[in-house]
């Protein structure tokens, strides 16, 4: 076991163990956007930095592994600064509006301003074809963002990249963390960095194998079911009536659990616990995609998208 | 691992430039089946199978990927990443000869007009800024070649032709030594100090280094031989790399020397393997520079043949392809190891967990060539040279509006008006130097009596850097020097950490304002504090840094 002090707090931690984990470990949570249990961390996204006595600059909770001695601040003045910049570069850059509440309470909590930096640039459709070490003279008249057209190449899920924070769980989750698939990998550099395919081909033409792993590690709703991104569209998605049953997938016998969100008794979207020992919250297409069947519709084509658009179209609310 | 290809083939030409280079694997339908080791072993190979395709056909197609990553057992989503995050690779067609402009800093106060098009692309600094404006022309089929004055060249070059190289030490034989002979380079003293460094044993060689005093010319000022020793102290293999992927605006020193004295970096290299015990060599050079490149394989290739390399220690020529940020050590690994050039969160750092995932010994080129004088002479003696805390001689490269621009290699310790008096002191009146790089600072004439030491340095909050000192005078326009360095530090991020991808972009954004609105100090500070806090490594830690110095001395406003 290793001692050290969090904020003044003496804290025995196992070896091997993060600060981030020392900190929860007395109730101390920290905000992350890019670690997730399930994943090797990347510490890509710098909101869960941390002051270490003796060090030159701030650390990063979610990979640092805890030392004997270590003098943590976790409510410094450094910290809270580089927070609350870094969460304001990235809500300036970024369409954050589907984070989860506990991320929006701590950039409450950091008094976060992104407006500061000007008008958000609008919608651009060359983010795919941009070559590293150039880029076209910058005005300042917007803060640069990455909003940039959805991604609709196949009919179960969406990419919509403006909400994109490049944590790069999607490609962990797709790669040697989860799937072994590796559809998809950063390219570009720099700003211009992205998600992509190789050639940034549509996802049939590419390696994917739809298992929707991606979307279930997708912190912001840049990954997202077709249905729920249709639904959101149409201003039908309303999660508060939603219900959520656990079941295990019949498909074969590993025992996958499944969590089946329902709206309008419509299967809406299909996910899995991440602490469920046999999915870590992954699934493959047919635990993630292949409800149909369960739906009981006249007609077998009928989606539930189609289902609940029809509703509203006769009730002209569309 | 397997892996669903694309469809598309690759072209005669194509499959014979990569059939080059690697072996054909067995094949499993579109799907490849190859577990384990055997297919991440060659992931090695994919940057310079990546640099061939680019400098043999002009561009990598889909075919051309495919192909590679067919041999390699890489999923093409991987391989993209990877060739898409280098400035000198394209993924799309484009002209068989392209130009890089340089447009930097140095070359911007000699040329306003940069042409631009599908043949024509500005160019961050192309390390020329002693004879500059330089351009590098990017040639399907032809070796590169960068342009600069003096030379034949599409663009009527105006500027300096014979740039000037002076010093007695670490620059003695360029310019006297024939750099493609190795008999010329053992007539003029080669080879002696790694006769003696095999005498006196692995152990004596770190102790001389460490007497030494020597410290790394890299910009971080960290003591050689406590790294020798510390990687010397780890399991084997061990790997030595040597960092030649001098990018930093206004640096050129490092190419002086690899394009004059190519064996001196190879000698320098061996010594250090014999001293560490590393397994195996590598020297990643810059992609721009085409000449150092061929140079050091030339010289390889006669080093081997005298029998001073071979299957105990050997060196490799990694090309780089575009990107500032592989001179970051760690990124330097992940490119050499065929993935992006992106830094790694250190700790563990390169003696413990470096190339490879092995203890590996990294030094820039100007920091390898002090080993032989400290071998021949002895640390004592190297201590005796510059101060107690900076020890041995320096290579300043000297640029912007000085008459005699060049490398200019003086003891540590001099101050930095000496230095200057000694390029023939400054064309008009200087408003500004900027000292250490890009990633430096800009200080004004008061700092002309400032020793050239670490310490001096540092005692003022700037640094030497790679040793740039590049002056402007007051014909200047400041503005828009400082918004080329905001705009390099935007291009080059590698674009992993959140503060450094954005804040860069957000820096650029308010200088750009500032030309027509009160420039908007506070914030740059607050970016800036986050950026040098937060970021993953070091080019996020200082990419502000040149800003607000400019900001601080009034320069912008």
């Amino acid at each position: 076991m290793i001692s050290l002090t969090i904020d003044g707090q003496t804290v025995v931690s196992p070896e091997g163990a993060t600060l981030l984990e020392a900190c929860r470990s007395i109730g101390k949570d920290q905000p992350t956007l890019c670690y997730l249990e399930t994943l090797a961390p990347v510490n890509v996204c710098r909101v869960c930095v941390v002051e270490v006595e003796g060090s030159r600059t701030l650390v990063p909770s979610c990979s640092r592994k805890v030392e004997p001695g270590m003098k943590v601040q976790t409510e410094s003045e450094r910290v809270r600064h580089s927070r609350k910049v870094v969460f304001e570069l990235l809500a300036s850059s970024v369409d954050l509006s589907l984070v989860d509440d506990s991320v929006q309470e701590w950039m409450t909590n950091y008094q976060v301003d992104p407006g500061r930096f000007g008008d958000l640039a609008p919608l651009v459709d060359d983010r795919d074809e941009r070559h590293a070490g150039h880029h076209y003279e910058n005005t300042g008249t917007h803060a640069e963002t990455v909003f940039q057209p959805v991604k609709v190449d196949n009919s179960l899920y969406v990419r919509d990249y403006s909400r994109c924070i490049l944590c790069y769980k999607c490609v962990e989750a797709c790669g040697d963390d989860a799937q072994n698939t590796f559809a998809i990998a950063v390219a570009g550099r720099g700003f211009d960095a992205r998600i992509s395919t190789e050639f940034d081909v549509a996802l049939p033409q590419g390696a994917c194998v739809f298992c929707g792993n991606c979307i279930g590690v997708c912190p912001t709703g840049a990954l997202m079911f077709r249905s729920e991104h249709e639904l959101r569209a149409s201003d039908l998605w309303h999660e508060e009536e939603q219900t959520v049953t656990r079941t295990v997938c019949s498909y074969c016998g590993v025992g996958c659990n499944l969590e089946l969100h329902v709206q309008d008794n419509r299967i809406v979207k299909v996910t899995s616990p991440i602490d469920h020992s046999v999915t870590s919250g992954h699934l493959c297409i047919k635990g993630r995609f292949g409800y149909e069947y369960v739906q009981q519709l006249g007609d077998l084509a009928t989606t539930p998208i189609d289902d609940v658009l029809r509703r509203a179209r006769e009730a002209g609310t569309v | 691992m397997d892996i669903r290809l694309m469809d598309d083939a690759p072209s005669d030409a194509e499959r014979a430039v990569i059939a080059a280079l690697i072996d054909p694997v067995e094949e499993v339908g579109s799907h490849l089946a190859i577990g384990g080791h055997s297919a991440r072993r060659h992931r090695h190979l994919l940057l310079p199978v990546l640099s061939a395709v680019q400098s043999e056909i002009g561009w990598v197609s889909k075919g051309a990927l495919n192909e590679i990553c067919r041999r390699l057992v890489i999923p093409p989503a991987e391989a993209y990443g990877v060739a898409s995050f280098y400035a000198l690779i394209s993924t799309t067609e484009r002209p068989s000869v392209v130009a890089h402009v340089c447009d930097d800093i140095a070359c911007r106060l000699v040329r306003s007009e940069f042409p631009h098009g599908d043949a024509v692309v500005s160019s961050p600094c192309l390390g020329q800024c002693d004879r500059r404006p330089a351009v590098l022309l990017q040639r399907a089929g032809v070796e590169d070649v960068v342009n600069a004055p003096g030379d034949q060249d599409p663009f009527e070059l105006v500027g300096v032709a014979d740039p000037t190289v002076v010093g007695d030490r670490l620059l003695a034989r360029v310019g006297h030594a024939d750099p493609e002979s190795i008999g010329s380079y053992a007539d003029h003293g080669g080879w002696q100090a790694l006769e003696k460094a095999r005498a006196l044993g692995p152990a004596a060689v770190i102790e001389e280094v460490e007497r030494s005093g020597l410290k790394g010319r890299g910009g971080a000022a960290f003591p050689t031989g406590v790294k020798w020793r510390a990687v010397a102290a780890e399991p084997a293999p061990r790997y030595l790399v040597c960092n030649a992927d001098e990018s930093e605006p206004g640096t050129f020193k490092d190419r002086v020397v690899m394009e004059g004295d190519p064996f001196a970096v190879i000698e320098s290299m061996i010594i250090a393997a014999v001293a560490t015990g590393c397994a195996k060599g590598y020297i990643y050079v810059r992609g721009e520079y085409p000449l150092a490149a061929s140079r050091l394989r030339h010289a390889l290739h006669e080093t081997r043949l005298a029998g001073q390399l071979g299957p105990e220690f050997d060196i490799e020529i990694i090309r780089g392809q575009g990107a500032y940020i592989c001179g970051e050590e760690t990124a330097l690994f992940n490119s050499i190891e065929g993935l992006r050039g992106e830094p790694r969160q250190k700790p563990p750092f390169p003696a413990q967990v470096g190339l490879f995932g092995r203890p590996t010994v990294i030094n820039n080129v100007e920091t390898l060539i002090n080993v032989p004088g400290i071998v021949l002479e002895g640390g004592e003696a190297f201590a005796a040279i510059g101060t107690p805390d900076s020890a041995g001689t320096r290579l300043f490269c000297l640029s912007g509006d000085i008459n005699r621009p060049g490398t200019y290699e003086v003891a540590m310790g001099g101050a930095l008006g000496e230095l200057v008096d000694l390029a023939g002191g400054f064309v008009g009146e200087t408003q500004a130097i900027l000292l250490g790089g890009a990633a430096g600072a800009f200080v004004d004439t008061e700092a002309l009596s400032m020793p050239l030491t670490f310490e001096d340095s540092r005692s003022r909050g700037v640094s030497l850097g790679s040793g740039v000192v590049m002056a402007f005078n007051s014909s200047r326009d400041m503005h828009d020097v400082v918004r080329r360095i905001a705009r390099f530090f935007r291009d080059e991020s590698c674009g992993q950490c959140v503060p450094c991808r954005v804040g860069t972009v957000r820096v650029e954004e308010a200088l750009a304002r500032s030309r027509s609105a009160p420039l908007e100090a506070g914030l740059i500070d607050e970016i800036d504090r986050a950026m040098k806090d937060a970021s993953i490594c070091g080019l996020g830690h200082t990419a502000a840094s040149v800003v607000r110095s400019a900001i601080s001395l009034g320069l912008i406003s």
